[in-house]
């Protein structure tokens, strides 16, 4: 694909983000300013909770669109910084590098959503 | 041959310009690159849920204390600035905010200086929710 177009989704996915990181970090750390907007959060990281919302179909979406958003936005940025300090020589390798960092991170964290969605709240 | 213009690393702090946007724009490299970091370690430590409750409760209480505590308001800190300062990005890479293209009269005003109130605003946002945060945090 066209390095623009690359960059363009790259943008895209922290457009869409902007919504999904806000959700996630309000609902996992302002859950006193959360209780004042009326949306009731105990202890976002028990066990039971965090077993909760694996199992909601919502959340499951939210998790998997944020790992592949977050992990292409993220690495793609690692790779311009690196882009723009290397020598251009070593460009393709760098690409490269990030691309399999990326790939092992997308399956491992989708394998741990999905496995966890399916032990359903337990 | 190509002509080398890359100042390297040091470039991002000694590159010229320094206003207020060039330091917005080093606290959103830095806040990006720590953020792709924390989301690294974030799903290995997240993982131990599917090994059931003991596993994750002693992963839960080897991150917890003061440090960690700390650490996790950075993290906030980071995302909240990188998500604000990013849309801010977003706005004007795509031509809004920065004035209409115009015949270049004297005094000159640059783009820069016409995002300006953009800017503000949202840095403002910023600081709102960093103050929430902090209340979230430390307080409540
Ligand atoms: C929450 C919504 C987010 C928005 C709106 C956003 C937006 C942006 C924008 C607009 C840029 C610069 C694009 C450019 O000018 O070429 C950028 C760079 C970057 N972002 Fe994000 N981002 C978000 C979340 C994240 C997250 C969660 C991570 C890490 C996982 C991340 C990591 C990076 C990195 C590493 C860079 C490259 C920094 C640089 O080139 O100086 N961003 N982001």
């Amino acid at each position: 694909m066209r390095e623009s177009r690359l960059w363009f989704l790259f943008v895209l996915a922290g457009a869409c983000m902007i919504v999904l990181l806000g959700a996630h970090l309000f609902v996992m750390h302002l859950e006193t300013f959360m209780g004042y907007l009326g949306i009731t959060i105990h202890e976002p990281l028990a066990y039971a909770e965090v077993m909760a919302r694996a199992k909601s179909v919502s959340w499951l979406v939210i998790y998997m669109a944020l790992l592949i958003l977050a992990l292409y936005h993220g690495l793609y940025g690692v790779r311009s910084v690196l882009l723009e300090t290397i020598n251009m020589k070593h460009h393709s390798t760098v690409t490269a590098v990030i691309v399999i960092v990326g790939l092992i991170a997308a399956v491992f964290g989708s394998y741990i959503v999905i496995q966890s969605y399916m032990m359903g709240g337990l | 041959m190509r002509y080398n213009n890359r100042l390297g690393a040091k470039g991002w702090v000694i590159g010229g310009n320094y206003s207020i946007e060039r330091y917005l724009y080093i606290l959103h490299r830095v806040s990006g690159l720590a953020l792709i970091f924390y989301l690294m370690c974030h799903l290995i430590l997240t993982s131990f849920r599917i090994a059931g409750a003991p596993t994750w409760e002693a992963a839960m209480a080897f991150v917890s204390g003061p440090f960690f505590k700390v650490g996790e308001f950075l993290v906030m800190c980071a995302g909240v600035y990188h998500a604000i300062n990013g849309l801010r990005l977003i706005i004007i890479e795509l031509g809004y905010c920065i004035g209409k293209p115009e015949r270049q009269e004297y005094p000159y005003t640059p783009s820069i200086k016409k995002q300006r109130p953009l800017m503000y605003l949202l840095m403002l946002v910023v600081a709102a929710l960093v103050a929430v945060s902090v209340v979230d945090f430390f307080i409540m």
